[in-house]
């Protein structure tokens, strides 16, 4: 029992960074453990090139199950079909909402764990140990499997690996449960308000639910302003939700992931969920008056106060230095 | 004539200093709270109830936790809930996310709801899982971080922000729906409420009551093991600035920006 096996998400025509990530680790992790990473793909239109393309990143098998994607009840039809038929001692999704929802499908389906959030994953004695942060990153605790374990990766934890070549496809054959036929997906992906870039900036002024109304992303914009050509604004998934800004514009776990070289949060309080978007900036500056903010664990500086008052401040001063 | 079940979790409140216990796992003790992420869940409930979308007779509210976390279910038939269910048993200590699951499964099943509506995420686990395990033990449709939902008879249309962008997904009731805190701004119980909330029924299970296997519970039941914690890497810590007088502050923000050259 030392095979694994892996979800790979896609959507129009290519494998979302995150899985491949998932791919490339598995592949490392069943090689220390003498076995192969096995990929499932799940959807009614993938081409032979897309599916057998995981084996660029180290996958020995491609199996696709011709089912409806972007829900998860069709995808724990196919990972416990395939688990079934073969021998596997583990599933590991690369993160994302179908990656926690279809993890928690599959261990409950077949008894197993679940550890999700893992930013880590070693061999150690033939079996897995994952790593999971707790209490804001403060801590790692770490888990292991009794039986089937599931392991839902941190968004960006899993770098994807280029090693190998692509590998034939083999399709599987899967009858899907009664849950599976009575979800439908009615519209996947779709982009709400403004197509704005905030991949490219080099300075991100990002806007939390801190601004408290939509008509003060204008501190955001002023202070993007005062940067310069290259500074852009970015929100957060409670702003975005809430209708304030476009969700192109969203860093976070259903977002976008940025690395700028200066990030600023006005207003944001650096949930989990904001900072495996966002950690990787150079530096990292946040405004908040909440002094028990999250995001002042991880700021390189952070500043306590009204950012209603600071950032106008902040604006004339950086034009002011600029000349 | 439809029932929506709740499920519900207290969590240690969000001022109480949190730490790992020496099993690698979260000490829970100390002052505790109605998961913030479940009020969204409740107020769903209602809001469902009080626009007629359905027909409900009954929100029953129901949770799995140690004595004490009556209390959660306190303010859950406080906000609006009808009824509310403990299922308390030392045999449950050291349930994983599964094993949590199959037993809110379980006692879903005695209740037959038409619908069962849950927070997203826990304040304290922040698994995202329990509501696909449930899902998955009831053979229903389930669905994660809803942040709309809409019902038209037995079908519900549910939005939520997936890997892509928007997702709008129909499932057929019963389902489990997890929602997340964009869906609604859940009111504050009156007084009058939270004082009528401790003669609404509360009905206190023990597993034997509830049917539920004892080899699928508790820290033996449970497949996901904890290790002990360790200290992640250090990291520099930042500078923190309390400001007190905006001049200044901003002047060393700028200080602080001009000498990393990002000005």
């Amino acid at each position: 029992m030392s095979n694994i096996l892996v979800y790979a998400l896609h959507h129009e025509g290519a494998i979302n960074k995150n899985s491949l990530g998932a791919i490339s680790t598995a592949s490392k992790l069943a090689g220390e453990l003498g076995g192969e990473a096995h990929v499932v793909l799940v959807g009614e239109d993938i081409s032979d090139d897309v599916a057998g393309s995981v084996g660029t990143y180290g996958a020995a098998k491609a199996l696709r199950v011709n089912a409806p994607a972007g829900v998860a009840q069709p995808v724990v039809d196919a990972l416990a079909k395939v688990a079934g038929d073969g021998d596997y001692a583990y599933a590991i999704f690369g993160g994302g909402l179908l990656g926690f929802e279809a993890g928690a499908g599959l261990a409950a389906r077949l008894g197993g764990g679940i550890a999700v959030e893992i930013t880590d994953v070693r061999v150690d004695g033939g079996q897995l140990v994952a790593e999971r942060p707790v209490l804001g990153d403060s801590q790692i605790s770490e888990i292991k499997f009794d039986g089937f374990g599931v392991v839902v990766a941190r968004l960006n934890a899993f770098e994807p690996v280029q090693s190998g070549s692509a590998v034939a496809v083999e399709d599987v054959s899967v009858d899907l449960s009664d849950a599976s036929g009575k979800v439908t997906v009615v519209t996947r992906g779709e982009q709400r308000g403004a197509d704005v870039n905030i991949e490219d900036a080099q300075v991100l002024i990002t806007g939390g639910r801190g601004l408290g109304k939509p008509e003060n992303f204008s501190l955001a914009e002023d202070l993007a302003g005062a940067f310069g050509g290259s500074a852009g604004v970015a929100a957060t998934r409670a702003a975005v939700d809430a209708g304030w800004f476009p969700y192109a514009g969203q860093i976070g776990q259903t977002g976008k992931t940025v690395a700028p070289k200066l990030y600023v949060g006005l207003g944001v309080s650096g949930a989990i969920q904001h900072k495996v978007g966002m950690q990787s900036s150079d530096a990292i500056v946040a405004i908040n008056k909440d002094a028990n903010a999250p995001i002042f664990e991880f700021a390189d500086l952070g500043v306590v106060g009204d950012l209603h008052a600071i950032t106008p401040a902040l604006t004339e001063a950086i034009k002011a230095k600029k000349g | 004539m439809t029932k929506i079940v709740v499920l519900v979790k207290e969590v240690p409140d969000a001022a109480v200093q949190k730490k790992v216990g020496a099993d690698g796992r979260l000490d829970r003790s100390g002052e505790k709270t109605l998961n913030p992420f479940d009020t969204h869940a409740i107020e769903a409930a209602l809001q469902l109830k009080e626009s007629g979308a359905l027909q409900v007779d009954e929100v029953v509210a129901i949770t799995v936790g140690p004595a004490g976390a009556e209390k959660a279910l306190h303010k859950a038939v406080s906000l609006g809930a009808d009824r509310s269910i403990h299922l308390a048993d030392d045999a449950l200590a050291g349930s994983d996310v599964v094993a949590t699951g199959y037993a809110l499964a379980e006692l879903v099943k005695r209740e037959s709801p038409d619908l069962v509506l849950l927070g997203q995420q826990s304040d304290d686990g922040q698994s995202y899982a329990v509501g696909a395990v449930v899902a998955e033990y009831l053979g229903w449709p389930g669905l994660t971080q809803v942040i709309k939902l809409d019902v038209d008879g037995t079908t519900v249309t549910a939005e939520r922000q997936a890997e892509y962008g928007y997702d709008t997904v129909k499932v057929e009731l019963p389902a489990v729906l997890s929602v997340g805190d964009a869906i609604n701004e859940p009111r504050y119980p009156s007084l009058k409420a939270i004082m009528g909330a401790k003669k609404k029924p509360l009905e206190k299970l023990t597993i034997a009551d509830a049917g539920i296997d004892a080899s699928k519970v508790g820290a033996e039941g449970s497949k996901a093991k904890w290790q002990s914690a360790k200290e992640p890497p250090a990291k520099a810590a930042g500078t923190i600035i309390e400001d007190e007088d905006t001049a200044k502050t901003v002047e060393q923000i700028v200080a602080w920006l001009d000498e990393r050259k990002l000005i």
